[in-house]
C-alpha cells in the first residue's frame, strides 16, 4: 500500500498537478506581459525533450554527487507530497509528521546546493552559496509561520489534527492566521526561487546558477522537482491555513479557488518585482518577516 | 519520427552566440521574444547556459578570436542540436569576405542546418526560417 501511495499520489498525481501549475504560471506571466504564452502541454513536452538529450558531465566534476543530486531532490519532494496526500485522504498520519514535513521540504534546496558545488563551475558554486544563504534566511520565519496552525490546533504536531481542527472554521480567518499566511507565502516564494528571491538562479547575472552545468535527464529531474514543489508548497499552505483539500459538494470549488489564488498571488509577485540582492533578502526575512511571524505566534497563543 | 525528435521540435530552447557581429542581428533576435512576435507560443525559450540549449543561433562573421570559442561551445551542446546561421555575415561572411580576420565561413567550421540571410534579417524572416527548419527535420 505504501508503494501505491508513493508512486500514484506522491509521484504521478503531484507531477501532473505540478506541471499544470507551472503552465498556469507561465501563461499568467505571458498575459501580464501582453504575450500569448505557451500551449497547455508545453511543460510536459519540455520534460520529455530533456529526458531524450545527452548528459554532459563537466571535466573534473565530482561524478557521483553530480548525478545523484537530482535524485535526492526528487525523492525528498515525493516523500513530502506522499505525506500530505496520505494525511489528507487516507489515514491519521503519525505524531510529529509536521516536523518531518518541514525537514523534507528543505531537501530540494539541499540537493540544488549539492549539485551546484559538485559541477565544478565557478558560477554554479556562486549560485549554490547564494542558495545556502537564502535557505538560512527563510527557514526561521517559515517555521514560525507554520507554528501558528499548530498552536491554533491546540498544540498538536500531527497534520491530520491540524486539518480536523479547521472543520469549524479555517485558520486563515483569524488575525494570527492571516499574518502567518502572508509570511508563509513570502517564504514559499523564496523556496521556489521565484523572482524577487531568484538570487540563486539570476539568469542575467550568473546564467542560471546551480543548474548551469546540468543537461539532459539531470536537468529534466531538477525541473520536474521544481514543478512538483510548485504544487506541494501551496498544498502545504492549504493544509495549514485552509483546512486541507475538501472535495465534498460545493467545497470543491473553494478548494480550487484557494489553490489557484495562492498560485496567482505567487505569480503576480514574481511578475511585478525586481530581483533583490542577497543581503537585502536576508535582512527582509530576518527583519520584518520574522517580526510579523513572532507577532502571529503571540496572537495565536492569546487565542486570536 | 521518434518521440525524442518530436519533443525536441516542440520545445527548442535557443542559445544565442555572437561571433563578432555588429549587434544588429542580436537586437533583432531579442525582438522575437517581445509581445509582438512572442516565440514562446512555439515553446522556444532564450536560455543562458549552453548546456540547456537545443538550437544554436550564430550571428557574426566568425573572426579569428571567436572561432576557437565557437568550436568549444559547439562541443558542449548536448546532442541532438541544431545550428541556425542568422544574418549575411554568419551565412557567407558578407562584406568581410576579403578581410584578413575572417578566413573561414561558418559552415566550414560547424554543420549549419538553416541560413537566414538579411542585414539584419527581420524577426518575421527568422521565425519563417525556424519553421522551415522544423519542417525539414520533422519531414525527414
Amino acid at each position: 500500500m505504501t508503494f501505491v501511495y508513493l508512486l500514484v499520489f506522491g509521484f504521478a498525481a503531484t507531477a501532473v498537478l505540478g506541471l499544470i501549475t507551472s503552465w498556469i504560471d507561465r501563461k499568467v506571466t505571458a498575459r501580464v506581459q501582453y504575450r500569448v504564452g505557451p500551449p497547455f502541454l508545453q511543460p510536459f513536452i519540455d520534460i520529455v525533450k530533456l529526458l531524450g538529450k545527452e548528459t554532459v558531465i563537466p571535466e573534473g566534476a565530482s561524478k557521483v554527487t553530480f548525478l545523484i543530486a537530482p535524485v535526492i531532490g526528487i525523492s525528498g519532494v515525493i516523500a513530502v507530497a506522499t505525506l500530505f496526500w496520505v494525511n489528507q485522504f487516507f489515514s491519521e498520519g503519525f505524531v510529529g509528521d509536521w516536523i518531518v514535513a518541514i525537514y523534507l521540504l528543505a531537501i530540494p534546496s539541499l540537493s540544488i546546493i549539492l549539485g551546484g558545488f559538485a559541477s565544478r563551475n565557478p558560477l554554479a558554486s556562486l549560485g549554490s552559496s547564494r542558495e545556502m544563504k537564502l535557505v538560512i534566511a527563510y527557514e526561521l520565519p517559515f517555521i514560525l509561520a507554520a507554528l501558528v496552525p499548530v498552536i491554533a490546533a491546540g498544540g498538536s504536531i500531527r497534520l491530520s489534527d491540524i486539518i480536523n481542527a479547521q472543520a469549524g472554521g479555517v485558520f486563515a480567518g483569524n488575525i494570527s492566521g492571516i499574518l502567518a499566511l502572508i509570511v508563509a507565502i513570502m517564504c514559499v516564494q523564496a523556496k521556489l526561487a521565484l523572482v524577487p528571491f531568484d538570487i540563486p538562479e539570476a539568469e542575467t547575472e550568473i546564467v542560471g546558477g546551480a543548474l548551469l552545468e546540468y543537461s539532459g535527464p539531470g536537468l529534466a529531474i531538477f525541473r520536474l522537482m521544481k514543478n512538483m514543489l510548485f504544487f506541494t508548497l501551496p498544498f502545504f499552505l492549504i493544509i495549514l491555513f485552509f483546512g486541507g483539500l475538501r472535495l465534498n459538494g460545493i467545497n470543491i470549488l473553494w478548494t480550487i479557488l484557494e489553490y489557484v489564488g495562492i498560485v496567482a498571488i505567487i505569480t503576480v509577485i514574481r511578475n511585478t518585482n525586481p530581483r533583490v540582492r542577497i543581503d537585502q533578502a536576508v535582512r527582509f526575512f530576518w527583519g520584518p518577516m520574522t517580526l510579523l511571524a513572532v507577532a502571529a505566534v503571540v496572537l495565536a497563543l492569546k487565542g486570536l | 519520427m521518434s518521440l525524442k525528435l518530436k519533443a525536441l521540435l516542440k520545445s527548442p530552447w535557443v542559445f544565442h552566440l555572437s561571433t563578432g557581429s555588429c549587434n544588429n542581428c542580436d537586437i533583432e533576435i531579442l525582438d522575437c521574444l517581445t509581445p509582438r512576435f512572442d516565440i514562446e507560443r512555439f515553446g522556444m525559450l532564450l536560455i543562458g547556459s549552453i548546456k540547456h540549449a537545443d538550437v544554436l543561433l550564430v550571428t557574426g562573421s566568425c573572426n579569428r578570436m571567436s572561432v576557437e570559442r565557437l568550436k568549444v561551445l559547439y562541443e558542449q551542446v548536448p546532442k541532438p542540436c541544431l545550428v541556425v546561421a542568422i544574418g549575411t555575415c554568419a551565412g557567407s561572411r558578407g562584406i568581410f569576405k576579403d578581410s584578413y580576420n575572417c578566413p573561414v565561413p561558418l559552415d566550414k567550421i560547424i554543420p549549419v542546418d538553416v541560413y537566414i540571410p538579411g542585414c539584419p534579417p527581420k524577426p518575421e524572416a527568422m521565425i519563417a526560417g525556424v519553421v522551415k527548419l522544423i519542417e525539414k527535420v520533422g519531414g525527414a
